[in-house]
């Protein structure tokens, strides 16, 4: 997973690169929850532009990163959602809270 | 095929029946729904059936002439109570950010799914689902 911190803006981007399940979750929320404990960010974006599969984990995964975003008071958002990472997304009604914005790109400000 | 219930075996398990059902030439969206209900099954066999202890996950793939059927099964803990497990959003290990999202998925992006289980001795699933529907391959 790819991270970027924008610090004027309190803004982290996770630009996972990898096939999310069980196994790949756990590092991924690892590495997540020590970037958002240090940095507590006004905004998390997830970015799944390198993401070509996802299972119920993902739905886990990110429900666990807004909560504790929340719990600093910050936003979370999902970009570049394939249909295929959408339908899983779906089946669980959290995008009814957490947003989803599609061709988001971060090259200009990175 | 069989394989240990190691986490870093759910990626292989899928993959293996993706390659398997591509014979019968699937959309790109049904593979991509017989992917994700593998690792859904693999993975409950996995953290549910042995939490404790390493164990042997079944895998086993039929192929019709228009049809995949999947039976995933382990000689683990068992459920308890099939239909509750079944229901969306519920599931014992919530610590483990687990959402209670897999049967359901499994529900919706195949076109049948059986679940057997007897508490100490293991659990069997069983799912299919017809390929190429929308294309109705078969009618010319
Ligand atoms: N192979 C199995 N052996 C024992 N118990 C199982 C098995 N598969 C499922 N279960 C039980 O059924 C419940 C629901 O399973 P389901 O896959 O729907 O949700 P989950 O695995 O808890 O969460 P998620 O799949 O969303 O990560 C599990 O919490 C578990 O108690
Ligand atoms: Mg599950």
């Amino acid at each position: 997973m790819n991270v970027k911190h924008f610090i004027e803006d309190k803004l982290l981007i996770f630009e996972v690169n990898e096939e999310i399940d069980h196994h790949t979750s756990e590092r991924i929320r690892k590495r997540a929850d020590y970037e958002i404990e240090r940095f507590m960010p006004k905004k998390v974006i997830f970015d799944f532009k390198k993401v070509n599969f996802m299972d119920s984990a993902g739905i886990g995964l990110i429900i666990g990163r807004y909560k504790l975003t929340n719990s600093f008071g910050g936003e979370l958002e999902l970009v570049n959602v394939s249909n295929k990472l959408r339908r899983v997304f779906e089946m669980s009604g959290i995008l009814k809270i957490i947003p989803i914005t599609q061709n988001f790109s971060n090259e200009k400000t990175g | 095929m069989e394989f240990a219930s190691k986490s870093a075996n759910e990626a292989f398990a899928r993959v293996s029946v993706a390659a398997f059902v591509s014979q019968l030439d699937p959309t790109i969206e049904e593979i991509a729904d017989i992917k994700t209900s593998v690792s859904e099954a693999v993975t409950n066999a996995i953290i549910h059936a042995y939490p404790n202890k390493d164990g042997v996950v079944k895998v086993r793939a039929l192929l019709y002439e228009d049809e995949i059927e999947v039976e995933v099964s382990d000689t683990g803990e068992g459920i308890e109570n099939i239909e509750e497990a079944r229901e969306p959003l519920y599931t014992t290990k919530g610590n483990l950010e687990r959402s209670g999202m897999g049967f359901t998925i499994m529900e919706n992006f195949m076109d049948e799914l059986k679940v057997e289980s007897i508490v100490g001795l293991g659990t069997k699933v069983t799912m299919s689902k017809k390929i190429n529907k929308a294309l109705q391959k078969n009618t010319y």
